[in-house]
């Protein structure tokens, strides 16, 4: 059998190249992801930095150098305007709150919806499992957009769930539920949900069942089986499920333009308006950096529950 | 009192109607012979051959195509490497460093990435005059970026669960390491690979926030088509369009269940 290098003329000839080259490989296997990422991802958050720092103005770009020559020495402005700015300005505070306020309470609902499809799928027959899972994933390949485009139809006033209460006798005017505060948590229930089952059934597909039979064989009811045993040992999953649909939804763009009012403030939506609508490129980067330290905690958070999960 | 298996049976199956249904809307008023999207007007195909006809959409669909085929293919390069570099190396110096910055991209916020990635390439173009202007390159070098993260998850899981023996045996007779990985590893983390090129590839497909950033003019990809579509008010065709795509993707999903199935009964 001939090799992939044999059949692939090009990787031979990188492979010759570098080791005429006497770069030994093991480095530049470590170099090559290793600079991308540092050029563009960690680079980027240095210069959102520094641009924070500076002022807005009618140029290209639009925004004052922080470092000027006067022919003998650089001058460096720095300027905090625009974080004083975003304290000033009860806009920011209030979105920043608004923000993580819904993020929060969706992640627990999404926690609440996700668990018992995440336990039923984990405890059913092997061959139904993976049918299940693959539906769970299935709507996570179609457009995110486009399902949230979906949910537009459903809600508006002459949407199809209103369509259907009036028809059906329950009301009779159509509930007012596009553009609120309610359509933005369902929004993100809807779409973050795979990311919650799939951590959770991750875990509890692992739970040892002996376990639950030996609490049982104790006299342990259903109920006190699964609050001192079952939840106690998900609990991995259970933060893994909560930080990835809750630090996403910090900064969600898209659910609150499409399906909240314009009363729905959201970090995310207020950066997008200062870069798009105002062009204060300065202030839309202090706002990316507070949020920014904002993630921190809850990055940190999910970062230990994945390494805990890692080790079991 | 019902029993608890009966009630977790109930809320499972209204989790997947409601996981479902906007879906199956979306498909059946794109057969809606009326302009208003919910109001039934008769069975019609006119907005698919509206679509057909569009070219707005169909060019920044053929922009997004080739953004995300590109992308995928770099992701997977640059992801398994990652993956393999924190797997198989041991100990090294900026592990750590590595580490979280392969990790941090999956809960970034669109919009922190977007702006931050945009502000590079000015600030680049500036320094060294590349990329000279933006559009479909520093489209593609954002979306490889948080793409090759998702990768590296999905191969790093692969090549932990690897017997690591047959690695060793290869080195043990004699072969170079780069050759113990494309004939040895490859092989073998190969339906992650698969699986990682998918998942960048719709990643990159779906993106609006990024590459609103980072795109320059006369490279609108698709999802920001239908944003600015969507955002205008009904337009049934984006009804159309969500079918086309949910049908590919069922299809997409359909086969490789299949194939997987075959894979196991024969492996």
């Amino acid at each position: 059998m001939s090799g992939l290098i044999e059949r692939l003329p090009p990787l031979r000839w990188t492979a010759a190249l570098l080791r005429r080259l006497g770069l030994r490989g093991r480095s530049v296997v470590i170099a090559v992801p290793f600079l991308w990422l540092l050029v563009f991802f960690l680079v980027p958050f240095l210069v959102v930095a520094k641009i924070s720092l500076s002022e807005a103005a009618i140029a290209r770009p639009p925004f004052t150098p922080l470092l000027e020559w006067d022919g003998l020495r650089a001058i460096v402005t720095l300027n905090f305007g625009n974080f004083a700015f975003l304290f000033d300005d009860p806009l920011y505070l209030n979105a920043y709150v608004s923000s993580l306020r819904i993020a929060f309470v969706s992640a627990v609902i999404t926690l609440f919806v996700g668990y018992p499809i995440a336990y039923y799928i984990a405890r059913s027959p092997e061959g139904r499992r993976s049918i299940l899972l693959t539906l769970v994933i299935l709507p996570f390949w179609t457009s995110f957009l486009l399902r949230v485009y979906a949910w537009q139809g459903f809600l508006r006033s002459n949407g199809v769930i209103n369509n259907f209460l009036l028809w059906a006798g329950i009301i009779d005017q159509p509930l007012v539920m596009l553009q609120t505060n309610f359509a933005v948590y369902l929004g993100i229930v809807y779409t973050y949900l795979p990311f919650m089952i799939l951590p959770l059934y991750a875990n509890l597909v692992k739970l040892d069942e002996s376990l639950l039979e030996a609490s049982a064989d104790l006299g342990g009811r259903p109920a006190a089986t699964f609050f001192h045993v079952t939840l106690p040992l998900s609990m991995p999953g259970v933060i893994a499920g909560f930080m990835l649909v809750f630090v996403p939804a910090i900064g969600e763009f898209v659910i609150p333009e499409l399906l909240g009012g314009p009363n729905t403030l959201m970090i995310g939506r207020v950066l997008w308006n200062e870069f798009f609508s105002n062009r204060d490129w300065p202030v839309a980067s202090a706002v990316a950096i507070a949020m920014l330290v904002i993630l921190v905690v809850p990055i940190m958070i999910l970062r230990n529950a994945q390494a805990k999960t890692e080790e079991s | 009192m019902p029993r608890a298996s009966t009630i977790l049976l109930v809320v499972c199956i209204l989790g997947f109607v409601f996981l479902y249904a906007p879906i199956l809307s979306l498909i059946i008023f794109s057969f809606n012979e009326s302009k208003l999207v919910t109001v039934w007007g008769g069975f019609s195909t006119k907005w698919y051959r509206a679509l057909l006809e569009d070219p707005q959409i169909l060019g920044s669909a053929w922009i997004s195509l080739k953004v995300a085929v590109v992308t995928a293919t770099l992701s997977v390069v640059l992801g398994t490497l990652a993956a393999y570099v924190l797997t198989r190396f041991g100990r090294f110096r900026g592990r750590a460093l590595l580490t979280g910055m392969s990790t941090a991209p999956l809960v970034m916020p669109d919009v922190i990435t977007g702006l931050s990635l945009l502000l590079l390439f000015v600030s680049m173009e500036q320094l060294i005059g590349w990329p000279a202007g933006r559009g479909m390159t520093t489209i593609i070098i954002a979306h490889v970026t948080f793409c090759m993260a998702y990768v590296a998850v999905v191969v790093q899981s692969r090549l932990a669960d690897m017997d690591e023996s047959l690695e060793e045996a290869a080195m043990d007779l004699g072969a170079r390491p780069v050759r113990v990985f494309f004939d040895v590893t490859v092989p073998v983390i190969a339906p992650a690979l698969v699986a990682g090129w998918l998942l960048a590839f719709t990643l990159s497909l779906d993106d609006l926030v990024v590459a609103s950033f980072v795109t320059g003019p006369g490279a609108s990809t698709l999802p920001m088509v239908i944003f600015s579509k969507v955002r205008l008010g009904v337009s049934p065709d984006i009804n159309a369009l969500a079918t086309i795509i949910i049908a590919i993707v069922a299809l997409g999903v359909f086969i490789a269940s299949w194939q997987m199935r075959r894979a196991a009964r024969h492996g």
